[in-house]
C-alpha cells in the first residue's frame, strides 16, 4: 500500500483503516478487504474527497461492485461522506498480499490458505502441498481446480475424510 | 509509428469480443456439463472471460469516444460489427470439442497476453497482466483434459482426435497477422503474431504428443472473424440469446 503523501494524517488514516477492517469480502466473510490485500491506497484528493483504491481479485469477481458500495457505507459511518473508490489493475493482485492474520482467519473458517509465491507460472507443474485446515494433515487430494468461487479450489483430506476449500494461488 | 484511435479501438474489440463470445459459449454448459465439478470449472472460466471482456470493452468504448460503454458494445452491436476469432464462435459440440477449443484458444491467449504485458499502452498492459494470471489456469485445466481424453480409452481418444481435427482449420486465424495486427505490433502496442505463433504451436504440439494425439496437417485455414469480413452462421444465434434482454428492454435498470 502506498505511503501517506497527503493531508490525511496518521489519525485520519487509522480511522479509515479501522472502518475498512469492517468491510468483508461477501464471498469469504472471514476476511476483511484489508486482510485480503485488495486495499491498495488511501489518500485525500485536493478537493477533500477521500480516495480509496481497490484492486479486484479476479477480473470477473462479482463481489467487486458490492465491496465498493460497502466501502462507501463504512466510511460514511466513520465520518467520511465524500469518498471515491477507484479500481486499480496494476500491479495485479496476488494471494501473497493476504496478511498473516488473513491466512489465520482462512484456516479458522475451514479454508486452506494459498501457498506462498503465487506468481510461479507452472503449467502442468507439481501440485502445491495443501494441508487440511481441519486436522493439519498433508495427505490431501485435489477434487477440482475450480470451487464455489473463482478464487477457490476444492480439496479432500485423506486423513480426516473431510472436504475443504483451498484458496488457490494467483 | 503510432497507431490511430480507430485502430486501437478495433484491436480492443478483437480482444474483448474473443473473451465475450468464448465466455458466452461456456455459459451454455451450465446445467449440462458432464459432472458437477466440471460445471463449476467451466462456469468459473466463463466468469473470468466475461470479466476480461468487460475490461477490454470498457476501454474500447473510452477510446472510441462515442459514448458507448461496455454494455452498449456487448449488447447493441450486430454480427458484422463483432471482431472475434471464428474459433470462439463455433458450437461447443461434444465435451472433447468444448475442451479442445478452450485449450487452443487459452494457450494462444496465454502467449498473446504475455506479449501484451510489455505493451506501450499502459492500460492494455495492466489488463493483460491481470488476465494472464487467470488464463494460465484455463490452459492448465483444459490441457489436462486434452491429455486425459487423448491418452484415455479408445473412444475418448477417437473423440479428442476428431475434435482437434475439426478445430484445426480455425487456428490459422489466431497467428496469421493482418494489416491491423501489424500496425499494432509496429506501434509497440501488441506483440508480433509471427513471433508468438511458433511458440504457441510448440506448446500445443507438446500437449498433443503427451495426449498421444496426431497434430493435424496445416491445410486451408478459415479466416474472416477478427477483421469482420465473414463470421460463421453461428454468431448470429449466439447474439440472439446473449442480446435478447437488452434489445427487448433497452436500458432496463430494474428487474
Amino acid at each position: 500500500m502506498s505511503a501517506p503523501t497527503d493531508s490525511l494524517g496518521e489519525a485520519g488514516r487509522r480511522r479509515i483503516l479501522e472502518a475498512l477492517e469492517q468491510v468483508h469480502d461477501p464471498e469469504i466473510p472471514a476476511l476483511s478487504i484489508v486482510d485480503l490485500g485488495i486495499l491498495r491506497g488511501i489518500e485525500t484528493a485536493p478537493d477533500g474527497t477521500t480516495v480509496v483504491r481497490i484492486t479486484p481479485t479476479y477480473t470477473g469477481c462479482p463481489a467487486t461492485r458490492l465491496i465498493e458500495l460497502e466501502v462507501r457505507a463504512a466510511l460514511d459511518r466513520a465520518g467520511f461522506p465524500d469518498v471515491r473508490v477507484e479500481t486499480v489493475l496494476s500491479p495485479p493482485w496476488t494471494t501473497d498480499w493476504i496478511t498473516e492474520r488473513g491466512r489465520q482467519r482462512l484456516r479458522e473458517a475451514g479454508i486452506a490458505p494459498p501457498e506462498r509465491g503465487g506468481d510461479r507460472a507452472s503449467l502442468f507443474g507439481p501440485e502445491p502441498e495443501v494441508a487440511c485446515p481441519r486436522c493439519g494433515s498433508a495427505d490431501t487430494e485435489r477434487v477440482s481446480e475450480f470451487g464455489s468461487t473463482a478464487c477457490k479450489a476444492l480439496y479432500r483430506c485423506r486423513s480426516c475424510r473431510e472436504p475443504f476449500e483451498y484458496f488457490k494461488c494467483l | 509509428m503510432t497507431a490511430t484511435n480507430g485502430q486501437l479501438f478495433e484491436y480492443l474489440l478483437r480482444l474483448g469480443d474473443d473473451a465475450l463470445i468464448l465466455g458466452q459459449r461456456l455459459c451454455e454448459l451450465l446445467g449440462r456439463a458432464p459432472e458437477i465439478e466440471e460445471e463449476m470449472a467451466l462456469a468459473n472460466i466463463a466468469l473470468d472471460c466475461i470479466g476480461q471482456a468487460r475490461l477490454f470493452l470498457s476501454y474500447a468504448g473510452e477510446v472510441e469516444g462515442a459514448g458507448r460503454d461496455e454494455d452498449a458494445l456487448a449488447f447493441r452491436r450486430d454480427v458484422l460489427d463483432f471482431r472475434n476469432l471464428l474459433l470462439v464462435e463455433l458450437p461447443n459440440g461434444d465435451f472433447a470439442h468444448t475442451i479442445g477449443r478452450l485449450f487452443l484458444v487459452s494457450s494462444f491467449k496465454e502467449q498473446l497476453y504475455s506479449g501484451l504485458c510489455g505493451s506501450r499502452d499502459a492500460r492494455l498492459a495492466a489488463i493483460a497482466e491481470k488476465a494472464l494470471k487467470e488464463v494460465r489456469y484455463h490452459v492448465r485445466h483444459s490441457g489436462e483434459w486434452v491429455i486425459r481424453l487423448g491418452d484415455g480409452t479408445e473412444e475418448s481418444h477417437r473423440r479428442m482426435q476428431q475434435a482437434i481435427d475439426l478445430l484445426w482449420p480455425y487456428t490459422g486465424e489466431l497467428y496469421t497477422p493482418d494489416a491491423l495486427d501489424r500496425a499494432m505490433a509496429e506501434a509497440g502496442i501488441a506483440p508480433d503474431l509471427e513471433r508468438i505463433g511458433p511458440t504457441w504451436l510448440e506448446r500445443v504440439e507438446a500437449v498433443l504428443r503427451e495426449a498421444t494425439l496426431e497434430r493435424p496437417q496445416d491445410g486451408w485455414m478459415q479466416a474472416g472473424g477478427k477483421d469482420g469480413r465473414m463470421h460463421t452462421e453461428y454468431l448470429g444465434h449466439i447474439l440472439c440469446e446473449m442480446q435478447f434482454l437488452q434489445r427487448a428492454y433497452p436500458d432496463a435498470v430494474a428487474w
